[in-house]
């Protein structure tokens, strides 16, 4: 019932990007088509859930022990940015279909905070290494659904005549506060 | 002369005409996020200034020691430093302030807004300019901060810097305070920004072609004297 809850509450009700505003830049630009908005999401579901089981070990075991809690921003970042590369190179050489499909998706995610804001959350909630897990599953549903929906209306959105100053960023930000409009109504969920 | 400039330039530029928020749709997460107040952006705002300035300096520093191949990482070990800096002595001067901005102060190491500019000017030029360079780009980053944190903060609760403004009368607009008011205000404020370069770019346009016009004119009228 915990997991469950953590699992909701990081997918739907505390939604990453719009109610925390992690991940706020692929939002923005990767949004254009709804292929490549589930291929984007997939990718950052599965660092995010790789991210979440790596910053733990890191931080529980290696840093809380050590009193080396200051290290957390630098070692967090390094990590990460490692952690990408190697998944790139396996993905590369274990399934070339699906290296094609999240090509290149994969290095623009080191640069996404929404990772960087899970190591940080999960660190700073005290998440057990279960609940991690859970909370990076949960948090990677939430971009996923979050990226689809805004590709789908952004698709849309290209056929329809916006005024011209308001083209482009300004109007999917529009468009993004209407939908965090409508996630508000979940808030009574948990 | 031209070279004083040329570094006015440097600093300038950063406010309008590439402000990274409006201009270059960067650094978007934490505009929208700790803007509830006008405090709250402008800490926000100048401890990336801080981090930017800082990290920039560095970077132009030692751009010559650090190898192609590995820059990114190195800039990033850069930035990084100076954001535990920033961190640690916002917890331990203004903890109100640090427990409001949440994990958006560690998240600044992402901030693109200070990758971007390391990589793009920072790496490339001498630590003076891109000091400028840096400072007028997080004094841009302020701008909109301070404008958005005003807007929200009026409207969704009345109040300046925690200063009542508005009358009791006025029935605070909660959106304002809520995520969705932090993606419409932004919307509307880049809107107004496009709306306004738009206008200023068509009257210079037709101002040249009236120029035009009218030399074109002058050389008719000359040319039928003759």
């Amino acid at each position: 019932m915990d997991l469950l809850l953590i699992f909701l509450s990081a997918a739907i009700v505390n939604n990453f990007v719009l109610s925390l505003f992690l991940g706020i830049c692929p939002f923005l630009g990767v949004s254009n088509k709804t292929s490549s908005a589930i291929s984007m999401g997939m990718a950052v579901t599965f660092v995010m859930v790789l991210t979440a089981i790596v910053s733990w070990i890191l931080y529980f075991i290696v840093l809380v022990p050590f009193k080396l809690e200051f290290l957390q921003i630098p070692s967090f970042i390094l990590v990460i940015a490692s952690l990408v590369q190697f998944v790139e190179m396996v993905i590369k050489k274990v399934s070339q279909p699906l290296y094609r499909a999240l090509g290149i998706f994969l290095p623009l995610i080191t640069t996404n905070c929404a990772i960087l804001g899970l190591a940080l959350l999960l660190s700073m909630r005290e998440y057990s290494l279960l609940q991690s897990i859970i909370f990076g599953l949960g948090a990677g549903a939430g971009f996923t659904m979050a990226l689809f929906i805004m590709a789908g209306i952004r698709e849309e959105l290209e056929l329809t005549d916006v005024p011209k100053p308001f083209r482009g960023v300004p109007i999917t930000l529009i468009t993004a506060g209407l939908l965090a409009l409508a996630f508000m109504g979940f808030a009574g969920m948990i | 002369m031209k070279a004083n400039k040329t570094l006015g330039y440097e600093y300038i530029k950063g406010f309008w005409e590439t402000n990274p928020v409006l201009k270059q749709v960067l650094g978007m997460c934490p505009t929208l996020a700790v803007t509830v107040s006008v405090m709250n952006g402008l800490a926000m705002a100048l401890a990336t200034t801080f981090v930017l300035v800082f990290s920039s300096l560095l970077i132009s520093s030692i751009r010559k020691l650090i190898p192609n191949q590995v820059r990114i990482a190195a800039f990033i070990v850069v930035i990084a430093t100076f954001v535990t800096i920033a961190d640690l002595v916002m917890k331990a001067q203004f903890p109100d302030l640090s427990k409001a901005l949440g994990p958006f102060v560690p998240l600044i190491v992402v901030n693109c807004i200070i990758l971007g500019r390391a990589e793009a000017f920072a790496s490339k030029n001498s630590p003076f300019r891109s000091f400028l360079d840096a400072l007028g780009n997080g004094t841009g980053f302020l701008i909109v901060l301070v404008v958005m944190g005003g807007i929200r903060e009026l409207i969704g609760s009345r109040t300046l810097l925690g200063y009542q403004i508005l009358p009791n009368g006025f029935e605070p607009w909660l959106i304002m305070i809520l995520p969705a008011g932090a993606f419409l205000t932004l919307g509307l404020l880049m809107g107004l920004a496009n709306f306004y370069v738009d206008k200023k770019k068509r009257s210079e346009r037709e101002e040249l072609i009236q120029k035009y016009r009218k030399s074109q004119n002058d050389v008719e009228v000359k040319g039928q004297e003759a």
